[in-house]
């Protein structure tokens, strides 16, 4: 009782301030508004409610519409004497395992060269410019068309990389990169790191183009070893943008498919979540199945990203 | 835009010619597949009969990759659509599409699959039913190096063990002689597909071995499977590279066709690639069917394939398997198998002297598809596409040194169990 009648009064306070002029800007803000929701709603809500009931159901790819309601049984099912289901599936553990080994290796690899690059190319340079430019190639090729391109070159008997290191001398023996199952996960992630420390480079630079140069001439003259100043300026000023940067990737790499299906295919060894929900969608015609296994994925991202954005922000704000 | 304005004219032209006729004739939709010169024969061959009957049929290509295009089969089908009404099936999808399928012994001829090869006919024929008629078969051959085996005096090998010997002694004897990429025997090892019709094969050829019998019993867990397996293991890293662990056909033909291994499996296909003009093994190359499991073992070879079915939402089921009947007819076959190499279905016609000339090897082919198994797709279903899964996953780990034979062959036989009990 009390809190409502705290409320009250701000509440006709509020009321009573809403003029007809911002009434009606609010009518205007929903009216243009509307149409993005409903896109958003046609696009990313239905798929997603409708991908979330299929994981109830036993539906089939040959007929989507004659699945019948089971439950929870796609995830965890008990047939009195043995349990089955995505939740006790040794290859989904793997799956989920290899795509968080992915995703922590090859994002922090990605973090730390794309910041170093673009430290580089902050510095004045004749051809800075044309650099600039060139870096960004490997993003701008489809991840089809340079997995692609990897895969020749990673190959173990013609493949240019095995030459290359057997002509320096590394190695005795060509390796088998994509098929040694110690090697293909390494091998996925040279070819993802390759492919997208253009794009964390492009976004520290532009954040340190941005950063305000009184700080960088008040340590020049103060004479402070440029190491320090990188740790005790840059990177405090960098950290907004190197963690949207980071949680653009690590959404990306949890998702991960492309690369991974063109290199190693269903292979165990790389089999990260989206490459086992293809397999049970498509390969295996079970829909239900699948889809249970792309709303656990769905889950496990949106878990981390929140968790992530959650000490992100506490972090930021510690500092 | 340009193609657009390209098309109108044809438009226009089928327009014209449809319109006259439209109270007879009827419109006839297929899809062929589109690998290699598969469109250009279907088309021609579908203009042909077009003339003949008068009748329109549009042709429409599909995506390359087999599990793509069955699965754009599957949303035509279950919306149950009568865009489509001949769709050209893999050999493994009968029993996967069978409810969607007409019967076409209701409408063909009796005689309509005699002289065809047995097996082929019995996998496309679901609880009874003919639901595709088979067009052209691939099966799995053993590609070998003649110039090497005259120049160590070694015969074809007749066994898996023979085959093993000879492959580590030439492969030993021409590394001696300055390659250092000499290999032994190149085969298609990568977790997919191609593994299990390889896989099978080994297991096949052994006495008494099988993965799924025609009953549906699950009988790999066996012997054969055991001595079979752990010969292959041993393949990996000795005469193979352990890179076969991520070929497939392509690579694999990589290794072969620049002269660096002795002994290749792969599908006919290759046969016309080896002899081109820039390939390096041209004229060294022999066929023959692959090595039996043992002496007391038989030659195996999977059987590939495709077929053209009716399907049962079509407005015109009647003339659509007369098309499938003319198409499938034997002067069609053998004009395919001259031009595209697409193997007859039709025994009679490998011993027909004309293609014999084109390709000597039809004679053996003939004995080899005799021998062929069909991988168990009819009995196990829809549920075809997890026992191969579940298969060549764990034929993999045995070859990647991951798993011991063993343990792979029980953890293989209850996980088939498991997924036999949700209704195969």
């Amino acid at each position: 009782m009390s809190v409502s009648s705290t409320h009250a009064p701000c509440d006709e306070l509020l009321l009573t301030r809403e003029t007809p002029v911002q009434r009606r800007r609010v009518r205007a803000a929903w009216l243009f508004l509307t149409p993005m929701l409903l896109c958003l709603a046609l696009v990313a809500a239905w798929p997603l409610l409708r991908t979330f009931w299929f994981s109830l159901t036993d539906a089939n790819l040959a007929d989507t519409g004659g699945g019948t309601f089971i439950g929870l049984s796609n995830y965890l099912f008990h047939n009195g004497t043995n349990w089955s289901g995505i939740l006790v599936d040794p290859q989904w553990w793997n799956a989920v395992r290899n795509t968080l080994h992915f995703t922590v290796v090859s994002v922090g690899l990605e973090v730390v060269l794309g910041l170093l690059v673009a430290l580089m190319l902050n510095i004045k340079f004749t051809g800075r410019s044309l650099v600039r430019a060139l870096i960004l190639i490997p993003w701008a090729i489809p991840t089809i068309v340079s997995a692609k391109i990897w895969s020749w070159m990673l190959n173990d008997q013609f493949g240019i990389i095995n030459h290359l290191m057997l002509s320096l001398g590394l190695i005795d023996a060509p390796l088998a990169w994509t098929a040694d199952a110690d090697l293909s996960m390494w091998a996925v992630i040279i070819v993802d790191v390759w492919k997208t420390v253009p794009f964390v480079t492009l976004l520290m630079l532009a954040a340190l183009q941005m950063l305000p140069s009184d700080c960088y001439e008040a340590a020049r003259v103060d004479g402070i070893h440029p190491l320090k100043v990188f740790w005790r300026v840059t990177l405090p000023l960098l950290m907004p943008a190197l963690l949207v940067a980071a949680i653009f990737r690590i959404l990306d790499s949890l998702r991960v498919f492309d690369v991974i299906y063109v290199l190693t295919s269903n292979s165990s060894s790389t089999m990260s979540m989206s490459v086992y929900a293809r397999q049970h969608l498509v390969e295996f015609q079970d829909v239900g199945y699948g889809s249970a296994a792309s709303t656990l994925l769905f889950l496990v991202v949106a878990v981390i990203a929140m968790l992530y954005l959650y000490l992100g922000r506490r972090q930021l704000e510690v500092r | 835009m340009k193609q657009l304005k390209s098309l109108l004219p044809a438009a226009l032209l089928t327009l014209c010619a449809g319109l006259p006729s439209l109270s007879i004739a009827a419109n006839l939709t297929i899809s062929c597949g589109a690998v290699g010169a598969e469109l250009q024969l279907c088309k021609e061959a579908v203009e042909a009969w077009s003339k003949q009957t008068g009748n329109n049929v549009e042709v429409v290509s599909t995506p390359n990759s087999a599990t793509e295009r069955l699965s754009f089969y599957q949303q035509i089908l279950s919306a149950q659509s009568a865009d489509i009404d001949i769709i050209q099936i893999d050999m493994v999808w009968p029993g996967m599409l069978a409810k969607h399928l007409m019967d076409l012994r209701e409408v063909l001829p009796a005689n309509a699959t005699q002289g065809y090869f047995q097996a082929q006919v019995d996998n496309a024929t679901v609880n009874g039913r003919l639901v595709t008629m088979p067009w052209f078969t691939d099966s799995g051959l053993l590609y070998y190096r003649k110039d090497l085996l005259e120049k160590y005096d070694k015969q074809v090998p007749q066994t898996w063990e023979e085959m093993t010997s000879t492959a580590k002694d030439v492969q030993q004897a021409e590394r001696n002689a300055g390659n250092p990429n000499a290999w032994g025997y190149i085969f298609q090892g990568r977790a997919y597909e191609g593994l299990t019709c390889n896989a099978l094969e080994w297991i096949s050829s052994q006495p008494e071995g099988g993965l799924v019998n025609p009953k549906g019993d699950i009988v790999v867990n066996s012997q054969a499977s055991r001595t079979a397996l752990t010969l292959a293991k041993s393949w990996v890293g000795d005469i193979s590279p352990r890179g076969v662990l991520n070929y497939t056909e392509e690579e694999g033909r990589g290794v072969f066709q620049s002269g660096n291994a002795l002994f290749m499996r792969n599908w006919p296909y290759v046969w016309a690639l080896v002899q081109s003009q820039d390939s390096a093994v041209k004229n060294k190359v022999g066929v023959a069917p692959l090595p039996r499991g043992g002496e007391a073992g038989s030659h195996a070879s999977t059987l590939g394939g495709w077929g053209l079915a009716v399907s049962r939402y079509s407005a015109h089921p009647k003339l659509a398997a007369e098309l499938v009947s003319y198409l499938t007819s034997a002067q069609e076959q053998k004009h395919r198998a001259l031009i595209g190499a697409y193997n007859p279905v039709i025994e009679s016609l490998y011993q027909d002297p004309e293609l014999l000339l084109a390709m000597p090897y039809y004679a053996q082919l003939h004995s080899i598809l005799n021998d062929g198994v069909m991988r168990p797709a009819s009995i196990t279903a829809d549920r075809y596409p997890r026992v191969s899964n579940a298969f060549f996953d764990r034929v993999h780990g045995v070859l990647a040194g991951e798993l011991p034979v063993d343990q792979a062959l029980a953890e293989l036989e209850s996980e088939l169990t498991r997924i036999k009990r949700r209704n195969w």
